[in-house]
């Protein structure tokens, strides 16, 4: 690891004022940040340990969301009993991600702001135009198993490895930041990019922005629902495709249903469009398949991943059924049902 | 102004480090401490506590697992001076020769282990584990113990000692 200079700021607003010069990083659980400053794959001159700033809670919203301190560790937020029974789908996701120990550091901010596993952008040794803009991509024509089908450019095909984030796109959270020109709100599917022609951009913050929350706009996903997560291990493992499903049944026929996918894209892969298809249907194989083709309309395997546009579309159909049938995945018993 | 930030704020201490107070295992002690060291090389380099293991250095085994304020994290991944003020524990303040935790009995007693290298870090969890209060059935304790691997593959045994400790409390 870099030497750096270390500051532990009293408040958010003298943290955005340290955060606004070069090579700052803001250091919360550190569970991604250290790991990638061991790596070398980052070198800050300064640290901010934002650790004991006040954004370590849950508060109610008018209207009956709830606002997530981004300084809240995920366990307490998986297990917070506001986020258990009004939103389950983020509870479910939060458990499904990492281990017992990494969810009690990692915080909710850190977990938006993580970045990807990609094995080239974590080895220095390699080209990586999100690590080291021009300098090529290891992975499109490498190892690439675990890499993006949908929404990437010729310069990278890393994914977001988040489960958190799948579930807040299909809730349609907005992340709350604030910075040198002060507060802004960034829906969540405004908040994560494509990698496009700058790939080193895995998000829509500005330079020295902080999030200091996320806001869960009222919702009544509580039955129908699930998160299905495909991996090569039960646990501890990331998603090769995770599906977040958040439905409304009605008179035995879809009212609404919202579909987000992990680990296929440079962000949380979700298409309103697609998801048009199915309002008011009844709910059958048929339509799930169908749906599922929409969703995944223009997926490309890179060679390795090829196997993960079947995947995603047998899990988008298992998932809806579960969705449907308000039998969630469970996060302990495996057993996909 | 940020409060501690580097050797213009503390003249006294060695150059780039900062004064950072821990209780480990009981004991509290004030060090000056560089921001870049990790609380598991702080342990295991700076306060002799070797029990602690380093594995993968990467928060990707468990080894490292330790009790901060009685919540398990990976020491591996953590910075030392964020941590000012918090209450440590690890496995040799779980227990000692001669006067085991109860983790400890049972994982003899169950055979839960072999080389005895993840040890540390899977009973420093499963007492984390047990301040939770989440885990109960095989399944939910096979599913957060996950965070711990064991390259022997002692898992069947470890959760078996899990499961008479939460049985005995329960």
């Amino acid at each position: 690891m870099n030497r750096f200079d270390y500051a532990r700021p009293a408040s958010v607003a003298e943290a955005v004022q340290a955060g606004a010069g070069e090579q700052v990083r803001y250091l919360a659980g550190g569970t991604n940040l250290i790991d990638l400053m061991k790596e070398n794959v980052d070198r800050p001159m300064t640290v901010i340990d934002i650790n004991r700033l006040p954004l370590g809670v849950i508060e109610e919203l008018d209207g009956g969301g709830l606002r997530l301190g981004a300084l809240l560790p995920n366990a307490d937020t998986a297990w917070d009993a506001r986020v258990e029974q009004r939103y389950p789908l983020l509870s479910s996701a939060i458990l499904a991600g990492a281990s017992p120990q990494l969810r009690n550091a990692a915080t909710n901010g850190g977990n938006l702001n993580q970045r990807t596993r990609c094995y080239y952008f974590y080895d220095v040794a390699t080209p990586c135009n999100k690590r080291e803009p021009g300098s090529g991509c290891g992975a499109i024509g490498g190892v690439n198993r675990i890499h993006a089908i949908l929404g990437a450019s010729d310069q990278c095909i890393a994914t977001h490895p988040s489960d958190m984030c799948v579930a807040l796109a299909v809730l349609d959270a907005t992340v709350q930041v604030t910075g040198p020109d002060g507060d802004r709100s960034i829906p969540i599917a405004d908040y994560h990019r494509l990698p496009g022609d700058e790939p080193w951009r895995d998000n829509t913050l500005k330079p020295g922005e902080l999030v200091t929350g996320i806001d869960l706009p009222a919702e009544d996903f509580t039955q129908n629902y699930t998160y299905l997560k495909l991996r090569d291990r039960l646990s501890y493992a990331f998603a090769l495709v995770s599906i977040a499903v958040a439905m409304r049944v009605e008179d035995g026929a879809i009212a609404e249903a919202r579909v987000a996918l992990g680990g296929v894209a440079h962000k949380p892969w979700r298409s309103t469009e697609a998801e048009k298809l199915l309002k008011g249907q009844q709910p059958s194989p048929q339509a799930f398949g169908a749906f599922a083709d929409a969703l995944l309309a223009g997926a490309v395997g890179q060679g390795e991943n090829d196997f993960k546009i079947l995947l995603a579309r047998k899990g988008i159909i298992r998932a809806l059924k579960q969705a449907a049938e308000a039998t969630p995945q469970s996060q302990t018993d495996k057993r996909v049902a | 102004m940020p409060t501690a930030v580097n050797s213009a704020t503390y003249a006294a201490v060695p150059i780039g480090t900062v004064p950072t107070t821990l209780t480990i295992n009981g004991e509290t002690r004030t060090r000056a401490i560089e921001p870049w060291t990790t609380l598991l090389d702080l342990l295991r380099e700076g306060e002799d506590l070797i029990g602690t293991k380093k594995g993968c250095d990467h928060g990707q085994c468990g080894a490292c697992t330790v009790l901060v304020d009685g919540r398990r994290i990976n020491s591996c991944l953590k910075l030392a001076v964020t941590l000012d003020g918090a209450n440590i524990t690890t496995i040799e303040g779980l227990g000692q020769p001669g006067d085991l935790h109860p983790l400890q009995s049972a994982f003899c007693d169950h055979d839960a282990f072999q080389c005895g290298y993840c040890t540390p870090g899977q009973i420093c969890s499963a007492q984390g584990l047990i301040n939770e209060g989440k885990a109960r059935t095989r399944d939910e304790v096979r599913e957060l113990m996950s965070g711990n691997l064991c390259r022997c593959g002692a898992y069947s045994n470890i959760v078996d000692a899990v499961l008479d400790v939460i049985g005995e409390k329960a």
